[in-house]
């Protein structure tokens, strides 16, 4: 058993109903028990969905489970047929389902029904939503791409197109991305064949084959269908995800090579703000802000990237709390030199924000919720999503577009540039005591938790009062940095007790 | 007088889909009202899930509630469950010493699995005394529905009351969760009346559990605690029928109930009652004028619809075109059904494709139903009211009756502003 408080992930067939409900003309029948039906107010309230997700749950209760819970299950798959229609059906278990072993696929299967019939396995005891998504797709793709083969040969003086594979419900901004990056194909002269599963449907899928090469723009829900893609079609995969100015060259780079176009007149970042705004006098006070990244695999490892290579900050620490692809955060965070968090314990994250004393956390919702306690500027970043994660307007986080949106996500949380020369120039003025937070913040915002002030190791390190008052003289919001260098450079040399000597001897010390 | 339009089509007791929460959900409320309690569910991902997501709770602070979640290496057996369970109970009280009462939550996979968590509480009691006491009760989505873990708390909090001395007095047993607002009114309102002592079930502090004995009498707060309520007249406790205390004239009738039980005469009631109850009516006149006549359809929910709907059909003059609810307890409710009148369009269990069809048919003024359909109604042009609200908000009382008819009147507000 593992105690949660808060978790990132759903349970996998929330994941499957992210896929199902994207779709068109799919509809999943869910063997589960009523309260599983919360789901759907996933869809309808966050996402703010004008019509239900297409998925039907059994509902069976404890008297039923002596009884006959396959007959309600085929009674259900047969009743949602007969109403929805759907060109697939999807079925499977939820967790408690899945322990009474009633063979949703056999069962559904037992109905005959004229179309294709999908049992997803999806052991709810050991994966989580986004496996469960991925492997949705993989089962849909499989089921209704057709069977294996190589494609016939591009004709000459026939535009190359793609598909654009992960983008679905729930996902965190992927419809404003899709938007963004078929734009971007356009440019390059380039169709784009298929979305999905976002607004495609079963017959949509059997035209994937059509398509010259796949692009992977979400890898924690498209990966597993790509690779079998590339295998059945020998449709090469586009990995680069196009998050931040580079990312993007490259991507546009990765896709001219595949397609055989010319890259120039689409690398031309004229539309793109981010490079500029960056290297305006107004942003020098972003150098080396101390940065905490944390979220899904995909959105962690570009945020830590952008917030390194075309922001200046100083990346102190990099997580996720997506296992499956722990493998490419390791790699990303050992660029940046850091240890790498892969934990989907929220209490493990809080502790690492505390330690790292970060200047601006870059996270999901429940980061925000930590840093707002905690007194620091925070941005999401990464699903889990919430209602304020679907703007009205469009805010996609890919392609130079997406650079600009996520230029403004991360530094307009941060104290105004000059507002912070203001503050260090009149710092003895009572309007900028120390403990007055930063007015962007609000008035409501709370003052830092003595977390943040106290000393954070536990060693024997002891502060003398004069020099404890001496750190009150920095300003606040580089005490945490001064405090914790002091203790860093203190303890370094063996010291015991930090005199107003030891805090400028550190001072000197880190100012190369 | 009652205002009920009955459907055409037979109330035939239809079995589909239910669209509604399992009893977990209470979690939500009740680690709110009894605040050195803590609520751990022994379940699945999905139970974590459903408490972060079904009431919008997420404030991601250290929370009063966490999941055991159940992994595959306990369901091979090669983890021994009780061992599972005393590590993770262990590091939660480590973690929380402030703990003082220790729920072990059932879920529709600890009942599968046949897990038995009144032993491991009776267990665990014996281990965490004297500092905390741990007992159990069940929330699974095939046991509960949504306002019944309610039930199954306060019931499993029962047998842990005080026995009342024998000689005692009279004392009055409110059960069932209020707001603390409504509570303190109800409380002064019980006083000026003239009946004392006055307890609440479930206290603030699960270190004061009211006495109970065969001179408690006890008026339920909510329809929704059968199992409460039979596990307190187990303790010798009587209930007194009454009305809900939804609207002025309900709350009224329960105080009144409550009243003849103690042997004290309506006039005083009426009479205690009377600035009260002015003022209620004062409140509810405008949103009258907006509502009467208009149609209402509610969606099975919290069980608190068929006394939301004697409240919208005599004090606002709606008429309920269709009452589901996910259980009709009788007994409990037979004052209510009493004045919703004969013939009333009430429907217990759900076939949610159906009773959806039988809405649309209907296009009833206002909708009341659960966030998962509230959306999806309002994109087909019906105005919603979400039933979440009523177990959230402080709607009963004489000083909440505006603000609980206000709840069905601003849907309509909304609509007849927006010009987009
Ligand atoms: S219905 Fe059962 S499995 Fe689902 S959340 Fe409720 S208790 Fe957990």
């Amino acid at each position: 058993m593992q105690l949660s408080f808060w978790t990132y992930e759903g349970p996998p067939h929330v994941g499957a109903m992210r896929v199902a409900a994207a779709m068109r003309d799919v509809h999943y029948v869910l063997h589960a028990p009523q309260g599983d039906t919360y789901a759907d107010l996933l869809f309808t309230m966050i996402e703010r969905r004008a019509s239900r997700p297409p998925v039907t749950y059994t509902t069976f209760r404890a008297r039923d489970l002596g009884a006959d819970t396959a007959s309600l299950f085929k009674d259900a798959v047969r009743d949602a047929y007969a109403r929805f229609r759907p060109q697939a059906l999807l079925v499977g278990a939820s967790c408690t389902a899945e322990l009474i072993q009633d063979d949703p696929g056999g069962l559904a299967r037992a109905l005959g029904l004229p179309v294709p019939v999908v049992a997803l396995e999806l052991p709810a005891y050991q994966r989580k939503e986004n496996w469960g998504a991925a492997e949705t797709f993989y089962q849909l793709v499989r089921a209704c791409a057709g069977p294996p083969g190589p494609r016939p040969a591009r004709p000459a003086g026939v535009l190359p197109c793609c598909n654009l594979l992960g983008p679905a419900s729930l996902g965190f901004r992927h419809r404003d991305d899709v938007t963004e990056i078929a734009g971007l194909l356009a440019g390059l002269g380039i169709g784009v064949n298929v979305v999905a599963p976002l607004d495609a449907s079963p017959a949509d899928l059997a035209r994937l084959r059509d398509a010259d090469f796949n692009v992977v723009l979400y890898p924690e829900i498209a990966d597993t269908a790509a690779r079998w893609l590339e295998r059945s079609f020998g449709q090469p995969t586009v990995r680069t995800v196009p998050i931040g100015v580079a990312a993007t060259r490259a991507f546009i780079a990765e896709i001219a090579a595949v397609a055989g176009v010319d890259p120039e007149g689409s690398l031309r970042t004229d539309e793109c703000r981010l490079p500029w705004f960056s290297r305006s006098v107004d942003s020098t006070y972003l150098t080396g802000k101390r940065v905490f990244v944390f979220g899904d695999a995909t959105h962690a490892i570009a945020a830590a990237r952008i917030a390194d290579g075309e922001l200046g900050f100083d990346v102190v620490g990099l997580g996720s709390y997506s296992r499956e692809f722990a493998r490419d955060l390791r790699a990303a965070a050992a660029e940046l030199g850091l240890d790498p968090l892969i934990t989907d314990d929220m209490a493990e994250v809080e502790a690492r924000i505390v330690a790292l004393q970060p200047e601006l956390v870059l996270g999901t919702q429940m980061e925000r919720h930590v840093a707002k306690r905690l007194g620091i500027p925070c941005a999401v970043i990464s699903a889990p999503v919430h209602v304020q994660d679907f703007p009205a307007r469009r805010a996609p986080q890919m392609g130079f577009e997406g650079a600009n949106v996520l230029f403004d996500t991360c530094v307009q949380p941060l104290m105004m540039g000059l507002e912070e020369h203001l503050l260090t120039m009149f710092r003895e003025d009572f309007e900028f005591r120390d403990d007055a937070p930063p007015s962007h913040l609000g008035a409501a915002a709370p003052p830092p938790p003595p977390t943040m002030s106290q000393p954070l190791s536990a060693s024997s390190l002891r502060w003398a009062p004069e020099a404890e008052r001496e750190l009150g003289k920095v300003p606040f919001f580089v005490r945490g940095k001064a405090r914790r260098n002091t203790e860093r450079f203190a303890a370094e040399r063996g010291l015991s007790a930090i005199t107003v000597e030891t805090l400028y001897d550190a001072k000197a010390h880190f100012a190369h | 007088m009652s205002a009920c339009t009955a459907l055409p089509d037979a109330f035939l007791p239809a079995r589909g889909q239910r669209e509604v929460f399992c009893g977990l959900t209470g979690i939500v409320w009740l680690h709110r009202k009894i605040q050195d309690a803590f609520f751990l569910v022994v379940g699945s991902r999905t139970c974590a899930h459903l408490l972060q997501s079904a009431a919008g709770v997420m404030i991601f602070a250290e929370p009063r509630f966490a999941t055991a979640i159940i992994e595959e290496r306990d369901l091979a057996g090669r983890a021994d469950a009780d061992a599972e369970l005393d590590r993770v109970v262990a590091a939660l009280l480590a973690r929380r010493p402030d703990i003082r009462l220790l729920f072990l939550v059932g879920s529709c996979p600890s009942e599968v699995i046949k897990l038995d968590l009144g032993r491991a509480a009776a267990r665990l009691d014996r281990s965490c005394a004297p500092g905390v006491r741990v007992l159990s009760w069940s929330g699974s989505g095939i046991e509960t529905t949504f306002t019944e873990g309610e039930d199954a708390c306060l019931a499993a909090l029962v047998p842990e009351l005080p026995a009342a001395a024998g000689d005692a007095a009279p004392s009055l047993l409110v059960a069932g969760a209020l707001a603390e607002v409504v509570e303190d009114q109800m409380a002064r309102l019980f006083a000026a009346i003239g009946i004392a002592p006055v307890r609440f079930l479930p206290p603030r502090r699960a270190t004061a559990l009211p006495p109970v004995g065969p001179q408690t009498r006890v008026l339920l707060a909510q329809p929704w605690l059968a199992a409460t309520a039979r596990a307190l007249g187990e303790r010798g406790a009587k209930v007194i029928p009454a009305p809900f205390p939804l609207g002025a004239e309900g709350t009224q009738l329960w105080l009144a109930a409550a009243a003849a039980a103690f042997g004290i005469a309506p006039a005083r009631v009426v009479q205690v009652t009377a600035p009260a109850m002015a003022r209620a009516q004062q409140a509810l006149a405008p949103h009258r004028a907006r509502l009467a006549g208009q149609r209402v359809f509610l969606f099975p929910d919290s069980q608190i619809e068929v006394p939301l709907a004697r409240f919208l059909a005599r004090e606002l003059g709606m008429a309920p075109v269709e009452i589901g609810t996910p259980y009709l307890h009788r007994f409990h409710l037979a004052p209510e059904l009493a004045l919703l009148g004969e013939g009333a369009p009430v429907r217990e269990d759900q076939d949610v494709e159906r009773q959806l069809d039988r809405c649309r048919a209907a296009r009833p003024d206002l909708v009341v139903c659960g966030l998962g359909l509230a959306n999806p109604l309002e994109a087909e042009g019906m105005a919603t009211k979400w039933s979440i609200e009523l177990v959230f908000t402080p709607i009963q009382g004489f000083e909440q009756a505006g603000d609980l008819a206000h709840l069905f009147a601003r849907p309509l507000d909304r609509r007849a502003r927006l010009r987009v």
